[in-house]
């Protein structure tokens, strides 16, 4: 069972061994409204933690996806290109935008754990 | 039993009984006609203009003939003229209605304009004919740059830029150009701006390659005059303010702001959306401003026309006014001229920036705008400002306990309420304006701005009579009274009478269907 | 005053509801330093009758383009509007509505505009256009910076075809978002220009005009190809629109973006503008484009209908990441456009194309016989280019005196360019004469 983490952007990660996959979260996708359209960097792109990954647009914003840790753009999610639907009815799950391979498995200590992210959220409200 | 007399017709009202909500044939109500698209009215033959084929001539069109078919619609000249009156009767106009869209000013368009722009000696001019074929319209222009130039209190002008944000542009390239005279273009790369601003404001600025700065506002919803200060430094080129602001007010440390702004050594540029709360009563120039646009759509009532088109002339001060861009009106001996290029621009010791369109501007907008002005006065437009600010009052005083607002009055010319007093009610602000078009209003601005919850910025303007304002008043107190007592459906499924419904906005954005074309020929009926 | 409502009474009234004493405390924030008690220093109110008559005084000092022979283009074309097309934009409903931002209360004016889309992606063969830009010149502006999104690259290389105002726009629009722009020399008729030669790896867009500033047509295939050869992207730039009635389409040449003026369709000369900017592309740069879009979509009830779409890209929602800052398009001179083009439809418009180029042949060959005239073109639409034996711009000074407007010397939008100092820029369209013709002929005869 892999560890989630987040960022106070609304961005959530996952680690599976190097690899891990990043999508925004269910607040997010509630935010945003309706997803009409996704932009997905290109595979082989190198990202540094904190960088533009995607972006994604509804009706009514247009976002910048940020990546919370550094690495290798290995996959990207082509179903959320052709549904961008897909964000906001799984954005946790099969809605994830990008897989990376991951350089500095440190930076995860940085970021947010579920139960944090949960108070952060809270105190939005 | 109903009657009839001797013209046929009916003489009561018996017997017409209730049956309104039926599905007709045509899918019409009455005078509310279903109108197809123009090129499913297509009629192979049909033409609405008669030409006569040119003579016998030799063709120096090259190997560029074109071949094959456009696909343009046929249809003769009583159908054109019958789609586009069908299609006007599902717009929503000024002319029929109240518009109380804040910080856009929607006021009457007198007709007096559109009959002076349209007297062959004004309209039927080409901006390149010899200048001493055009001294009326380069004395128009000149005519207009003195009304703005008085009315604002700023020594200089252009009237290049075609609509607000273009205006907004040539301010901050004016900003911009100084600062390269100056050398300290490499060094100031910071804009400030208000989060509450419109968003062609950071827009512009960003456009322009400068850092976007927010400045924090204070609980009265105006700049925080210490806060903001703490932001100013070597590096900020210029702050961009409305004045009055976003949320409806005047910023009464205005003077203050800008005299720390310019001690920074940086510009203030004025978004002059709000002007109408002011005109004819104070003067950006005496404020501190270095650059406002104005929008002659707005305060100086040149049409909305559907969405353009606009103008918007920026004045300058001192300091930047020698920065104006290309072409700008001089008047000599030999009467007026215009200074066109950089070379006649050199000899009359200016420096412009450079061109932002080709020509020379709006004309079509300083006719109807200078007409406006004309008509006014000075009184008049003074008039004009205390008119827009005491409806606007009037709204907030007699809604503030129905509606909720964010900030004690008095306000200027619009009115802000939030969402507050909707919690509960499971209606959103977005509901609430739809309901207002079964009232019979167009909605008023809704979420903008961003600095309050759920906002509603309402802008009755002067040209709205008290009669007016008090049925708006009250239909607004019955929604707002609808929407507490568990009235949802009135307002979640809103519009019911307009010729369409809510429309699904996400469908259109995710397969965006941009123009018409012609079914696959399979499918096509012959 | 005849359009404020509000009587003294009202005022009271208000004022008592409000709870302020007089208007002036509704002015309190105003520092003390800027307020004024009296009146700005400009004339009173003045009444109907009295506004008129200063305009007819204004307008008496001008020579409108009707009243005289007129040949005047380079950029802004003289042509018949039909009298419905006045009438329809007049109507309330159009004149005095605003932005469609609730759809459902302005079907009209989505509809109009998604049929005015339509019909400026047929007739210059592109995909897709937008709601309208401001004008020509400024949406050539936005097509290039558009070009540097889509390439990624900085630098556009203008054609010496370019207008030269609309070339000012986009080298000013480039100097501050710093971008490189290299502009060519005037690109006189039978000069070949070599623009393939200037397209490096690092250019972002080729920006040709067709029919060009001195009225040449332009086969824009080759530099399409060698564009696209380089990874970047052709402009074409066509300022009078009615030569796509007879002329063959950008979009059958390989370009990536179209940028039109539109202004010949349904609007007058004015001086200048209102003017109406066309602007089209390939689906593929669809969500790059500056403006607005209008989609079509359906409503609660499943009945079709038209909704301004893609918005996300416009400033007020991107705000810093905005593709552009525009905010307005040119709504009633895109609906007058609509109208005239529904009128001439595909037959109309292909005749009216068609009596331009006969009107500026009959022209040509007249004045082609005038003593010391040299016409330089060999492909043109209703516009072409002479070379005089005397400076154009004192020829034309000198016809406006005898009471012809025979066109645009070239030194007035290239001022200081000794190659264009004998050139003069002719324009002729339906509304021209067999008099008029004579008229032009004569006068020039008797001025060189």
């Amino acid at each position: 069972m892999s560890d989630i983490r987040y960022t106070d952007q609304h961005e959530w990660v996952r680690v599976d061994g190097d690899i891990a996959t990043i999508g925004i979260t269910d607040y997010a996708q509630e935010q945003l409204g309706d997803v009409v359209f996704v932009e997905l960097p290109e595979v082989g792109k190198e990202l540094a933690a904190g960088d533009e990954a995607a972006v994604v647009e509804s009706v009514k914003a247009a976002s910048e996806v940020y990546s919370p840790v550094s690495g290798e753009v290995v996959d990207v999610n082509g179903d959320i290109e052709t549904t961008p639907a897909g964000v906001n009815e799984d954005a946790m799950g099969d809605g994830w935008f990008v897989k990376l391979r991951l350089t500095d498995p440190a930076e995860l200590d940085k970021l947010m754990d579920e139960a944090t992210y949960n108070e952060f959220v809270e105190s939005l409200q | 039993m109903s009657g009839m007399n001797k013209q046929g017709r009916p003489t009561s009202i018996d017997g017409a009984g209730a049956g309104g909500a039926r599905e007709t044939f045509t899918g019409n109500r009455a005078l509310e006609h279903e109108e197809p698209l123009l090129f499913e009215l297509d009629n192979p033959g049909a033409c609405g203009v008669d030409f006569d084929e040119p003579g016998e001539f030799t063709s120096h069109l090259g190997n560029f003939e074109r071949q094959g078919r456009i696909g343009l619609a046929r249809v003769s000249e009583p159908e054109v003229m019958r789609h586009f009156v069908r299609l006007s009767a599902k717009n929503y106009s000024i002319d029929a209605g109240l518009y109380p869209l804040g910080s856009c000013t929607m006021k009457h368009n007198p007709r007096l304009n559109e009959k002076m722009a349209r007297l062959p000696g004004i309209s039927d001019v080409h901006p390149l004919q010899p200048r001493q074929t055009v001294q009326g319209s380069l004395e128009l222009m000149s005519e207009l740059s003195h009304w703005l130039k008085e009315l604002t209190g700023m020594p200089g002008v252009t009237l290049s830029p075609k609509a607000g944000a273009h205006g907004e542009l040539c301010g901050m390239m004016a900003i911009r150009a100084a600062l390269i005279a100056r050398g300290e273009d490499e060094t100031r790369t910071r804009v400030l701006v208000p989060e509450s601003a419109h968003g062609t404001n950071p827009a512009t600025a960003a456009l322009l390659g400068y850092k976007v700065d927010a400045i924090p506002a204070t609980k009265e919803g105006r700049v925080d005059l210490e806060a903001f200060k703490s932001k100013l430094g070597p590096d900020v080129a210029a702050i961009m303010l409305t004045n009055p602001n976003t949320c409806g007010l005047f910023e009464r440390d205005i003077v203050k702001i800008a005299d720390a702004v310019h001690e920074a050594g940086a510009y203030f540029y004025c978004d002059g959306a709000n002007f109408n709360a002011i005109v004819g009563r104070v003067r950006p120039g005496d404020l501190g401003v270095d650059a406002m646009h104005i929008n002659l759509h707005k305060t100086f009532s040149t049409p909305h026309g559907g969405g353009g088109p606009g103008a918007g002339p920026v004045v300058f001060s001192e300091a930047l006014a020698p920065f104006a861009p290309l072409p700008y009106v001089v008047h000599g001996d030999d009467g007026f001229r215009l200074v066109e290029t950089e070379g006649e621009a050199e000899a009359d010791g200016t420096t412009p920036f450079g061109r932002m369109t080709a020509f020379h501007g709006q004309m079509g907008m300083f006719v109807r705008a200078l007409a406006y002005m004309l008509s006014h006065g000075s009184d008049g437009l003074r008039q004009v400002a205390e008119d827009a600010v005491l409806n606007a009052n009037y709204v907030l005083a007699s809604l503030k306990g129905d509606l909720s607002a964010p900030f004690e009055g008095p306000c200027m010319h619009e009115a802000l309420f939030d969402d507050r007093f909707l919690k509960g009610t499971g209606v959103e602000t977005l509901d609430f304006a739809k309901a207002m078009i079964d009232e019979g209003y167009h909605p008023m601005t809704m979420y903008f701005p961003l600095v309050v919850h759920g906002a509603m910025l309402i802008e009755p303007t002067e040209t709205e009579s008290k009669q007016a304002v008090d049925l708006f008043i009250a239909t607004l107190k019955d929604l707002a009274r609808a929407a507490k007592s568990n009235d949802k459906d009135r307002f979640t499924g809103a519009p019911y009478m307009s010729p369409r419904r809510r429309l699904d906005e996400t469908g259109a954005a995710r397969k965006p269907v941009l123009r018409w074309a012609p079914p696959a020929p399979a499918q096509a009926a012959e | 005053m005849r359009y404020l409502p509000l009587t003294e009474t009202d005022r009271r009234e208000m004022l008592g509801v409000i709870g302020a004493k007089g208007i002036d405390e509704l002015f309190r924030d105003v520092p003390d330093s800027a307020r004024r008690d009296g009146l700005v220093d400009l004339p009173r109110r003045k009444g109907e009758l009295e506004v008129e008559r200063i305009f007819e005084r204004m307008a008496a000092k001008n020579v409108a383009a009707g009243s005289v022979p007129f040949f005047v283009g380079a950029g802004a074309y003289r042509h018949h509007v039909p009298a419905t097309v006045d009438h329809l934009i007049q109507r309330s409903e159009f004149l005095t509505s605003y932005t469609p931002y609730q759809p459902e209360i302005a079907q009209g004016t989505l509809q109009y505009l998604f049929e005015f889309q339509t019909q400026v992606a047929m007739i210059t063969g592109m995909d897709v256009a937008n709601a309208s830009m401001y004008d020509g010149s400024t949406g050539c502006g936005e097509a290039v910076l558009m070009a540097h999104r889509v390439t990624k690259r900085r630098k556009a290389v203008l054609s010496g075809t370019l207008h030269p105002q609309y070339a000012a726009v986009v080298r000013n629009l480039s100097d501050f978002a710093d971008y490189q722009v290299e502009t060519m020399p005037p690109a006189l008729p039978g000069l070949n220009e070599d623009i393939i030669s200037h397209i490096t790896d690092e250019t972002s867009c080729v920006v040709v005009q067709t029919p060009g500033f001195f009225g040449e047509l332009h086969d824009l295939r080759p530099i399409a190809e060698a564009a696209h050869a380089k990874g970047a992207l052709l402009i074409a730039v066509v300022p009078e629109i009615v030569s796509l009635g007879a002329v063959t389409p950008p979009g059958e040449m390989g370009a990536d973006i179209v940028v039109g003026e539109g202004q010949s369709i349904g609007n007058g000369l004015n001086f200048g503008g209102p003017y109406v900017g066309l602007f089209a592309t390939r689906e593929k740069y669809v969500r790059q484009m500056p403006g607005r879009l209008c989609g079509e979509t359906v409503d609660a009830d499943g009945k079709r209908g038209y909704v301004l779409t893609l918005s996300t890209r416009e400033q007020h929602i991107r705000r810093e990441k905005a593709t552009s800052n525009i905010c307005t398009n040119s709504g009633l001179c895109c609906l007058a456009f609509t109208i005239h083009m529904s009128l001439l439809g595909e037959d109309g418009y292909g005749q009216l194309a068609r009596i331009n180029h006969a009107a500026a042949v009959k022209l040509a060959e007249r004045l082609a016989a005038v003593p010391g005239v040299e016409i330089l073109n060999k492909a043109f639409f209703n516009e072409f280019t002479m070379r005089l034996t005397r400076p154009a711009a004192d020829v034309v000074d000198a016809l406006a005196e005898k009471g012809v407007l025979g066109g645009v010397p070239a030194s007035r939008l290239l001022p200081g360019v000794a190659e264009v100092e004998d050139l003069l820029i002719v324009a002729s369209t339906e509304i021209n004469t067999d008099a008029d013709r004579a008229a032009y002929a004569a006068a020039l005869k008797e001025v060189l």
